[in-house]
């Protein structure tokens, strides 16, 4: 069994003048066969977590400890996290003009790996992968996200994600933006990652209509740049007929 | 005197800029000035439209006249190719400038200073096995050679020749390509110069009727590469594909200068150069000229220029420009785009795992890949890669 434990975080984010803390001590441990669920209003930090996590440089961790299975990520670069077991969805997956489909897989496989797949059966697990995220074979060819619908860049977040089984995956709004159908395809993806409970997942959403398809452990409630609440399934359902007020003074819906 | 043009601001910062309508220069690049002799050009100053590019103080008097000929330029081509004729002629050979006259001064400077010329003929209704490979050596450092070559293709001859600069040293040259009637001739230029390396070439190329002329410059090495190419349509069909791609280094300066005139009717015209930047005082510029006069009728056209930034303190200047007399062509465009590296795209690869020289080379042969792929000489494609992949790794620390 695998452990995620974030330890009061605090974070940054670099401006051209100074910096503004977002996070303001984040604690949280997910544990391999867990879905947790973040929930929070727009601006409470929820993206800021998943990139702080990530390792993306545009954020500054001032304190605290991000741990996986006791190994500090936060002493990593960005890829060795990955390689570490961490993943992230992106909300906005980004384009690279020029670089294949297949040949970005292969490569991150490979990294994944610590060796390049075989040839033969890597084809036939990305045919397959792909076809269960009812996505068109003619995508493998195609520069990485570039001209994708919202839709199609969610389903090769999720795509990745199968093909190189992470132990943890903090997926960043993933739901946003997806029609009823994608939402299905997407979250099928998801709970097939978690099919054999040997996997975590930190889920961040602003809506509930994700948690429909996959079923949360735990849901926390973020607001302020920190968990303010912590329950199981049952506070979403809770979220979902009062929205944040609760937690921020202000009204804002969590319900679609 | 080069007639000055108006373009566009010098540089295109980093955002796209394309847009689809004509940017009509005051005076007309077809009524551009041609001479044999170096004294009929004035010595450039550097506020000159054709010079106010180039760092003239370090062109080592190739353009004032005080650059005399110290060494040797060296030409070998392969010998015992079936159907490929090498020859070293005189001045006085009359099929010498069949593809043009010299446009500035240091053109014309290389046009009465050289001794002999090499002349490379694909004989008529000809193929032959594998490129022809054109060598020249610089003539070493602390010297200063000027040099002739002319590739021609007869009719109907289908031929790939690649011309190989290397060495070092000061050069100037003319270099010609003859393309006759339905031929099919396809250059690779490589100017893989030692660092200190000056040269200044300028290339004149003589479409001919239905024949194809598929040119690909790659520009790496030298202190200092400034080259002008000229294509010029003899009768109709011609059809001319210009791709360029070049990699500037801390302190280089790599200069592409394009003029594709198309004088007569129904040719066609297909430019598309990409260059990579790093390091401080790298500086690439791309001027591409397209002009269409009154009589091409039916006229094809289309050039891009891409330019991407890897790290500060690099500079690419481009300037497009597109010049039409006539409304009755077939299509016209053209496109120029300046973008540094993307963060945020290397940021997405390392975090699916890829470490970081490993993502900056996935990126930088992704932006070069649609040259790359068009590239039929595999021993070219692969010493390319090798080449880029050899560039990334003086960055990558």
């Amino acid at each position: 069994m695998a452990t995620l434990e974030i330890k009061d975080l605090h974070v940054s984010v670099k401006t051209d003048d100074d910096a503004k803390e977002i996070l303001r001590g984040v604690n949280l441990t997910v544990n391999s066969g867990e879905t947790h669920a973040i929930m929070g209003p727009n601006g409470s930090g929820k993206s800021t977590l998943a990139y702080a996590i990530a390792g993306h440089p545009k954020y500054e961790v001032t304190s605290g400890s991000v741990l996986l299975d006791g190994e500090e990520l936060l002493e990593l670069e960005v890829d060795e996290r990955a390689r570490a077991g961490l993943f992230l969805a992106m909300q906005y997956p980004v384009e690279v003009p020029g670089v294949s489909m297949s040949n970005f897989l292969r490569t991150a496989a490979t990294a994944a790996r610590g060796e390049a797949p075989q040839v033969r059966h890597w084809v036939k697990e990305v045919k397959q992968a792909m076809a269960d995220l009812d996505i068109d074979p003619s995508f493998a060819e195609r520069s990485v996200n570039e001209g994708f619908s919202g839709g199609e860049k969610k389903r090769h977040e999720i795509l990745q994600l199968d093909l190189l089984k992470p132990k943890f995956a903090v997926l960043d709004e993933t739901d946003s933006g997806l029609d009823v159908d994608a939402l299905r395809v997407v979250s099928e993806g998801v709970n097939r990652y978690t099919a054999n409970k040997d996997k975590g997942v930190l889920l961040i959403t602003h809506y509930t209509r994700i948690l429909k398809h996959i079923t949360p452990d735990f849901v926390h409630v973020f607001a302020g740049g920190r968990v303010v609440e912590s329950g199981g399934a049952e506070l979403a359902t809770q979220l979902e007929e009062e929205g944040y007020v609760r937690f921020t003074g202000a009204k804002e819906s969590a319900a679609v | 005197m080069a007639a000055p043009l108006d373009t566009t601001p010098a540089q295109h910062g980093l955002t796209d800029h394309s847009h689809g309508g004509p940017v009509i220069p005051q005076s007309s690049r077809g009524e551009r000035f041609t001479s044999y002799e170096v004294d009929a050009f004035e010595v450039p100053g550097g506020r000159e439209e054709d010079w106010r590019f180039t760092p003239l103080k370090r062109l080592r008097g190739l353009h004032d006249g005080s650059a005399t000929a110290t060494g040797s330029f060296a030409v070998a081509v392969d010998s015992g190719v079936a159907g490929v004729t090498v020859e070293t002629v005189g001045r006085d050979d009359e099929r010498l400038g069949a593809a043009g006259v010299p446009a500035d001064r240091i053109a014309a400077q290389a046009w009465s200073s050289f001794t002999e010329a090499t002349v490379v003929t694909v004989a008529a209704d000809t193929r032959p096995e594998g490129p022809v490979h054109v060598t020249v050596t610089g003539p070493g450092q602390g010297t200063t050679a000027y040099g002739h070559v002319q590739v021609r293709a007869e009719r109907f001859a289908d031929a790939v020749v690649v011309l190989d600069y290397r060495g070092a040293g000061t050069v100037a040259d003319n270099v010609e390509f003859v393309v006759g009637e339905s031929a099919r001739l396809s250059v690779v230029t490589v100017h893989d110069w030692d660092a200190d390396a000056v040269h200044v070439g300028a290339q004149h190329s003589a479409v001919g009727r239905d024949a194809t002329l598929r040119h690909l410059s790659v520009t790496l090495g030298g202190d200092l590469v400034r080259v002008s190419s000229t294509v010029n349509y003899r009768e109709r069909g011609g059809d001319a594909e210009l791709l360029g791609l070049y990699f500037a280094d801390a302190g280089q300066h790599l200069e592409h200068r394009l003029l594709v005139d198309h004088s007569v009717p129904n040719c066609r015209s297909n430019v598309l150069y990409k260059g990579a930047l790093q390091g401080e005082g790298a500086h690439t510029v791309w001027i591409g000229d397209v002009l269409i006069q009154a009589a091409a009728e039916g006229t094809e056209t289309f050039e891009l220029n891409r330019n991407l930034i890897l790290t500060d303190g690099a500079r690419a200047d481009s300037v497009p420009n597109l010049e039409i007399e006539t409304g009755e062509i077939e299509g016209a465009g053209h496109a120029s785009a300046t973008g540094r590296f993307d963060d945020e795209q290397l940021f997405y690869l390392q975090a699916r795992g890829i470490p970081e020289d490993v993502a900056r080379r996935l990126v930088v042969r992704g932006f070069f890949g649609e040259i790359l792929q068009k590239i039929t000489v595999p021993e070219v494609r692969e010493r390319l890669e090798a080449a880029i992949d050899a560039e990334l790794a003086a960055v990558g620390a």
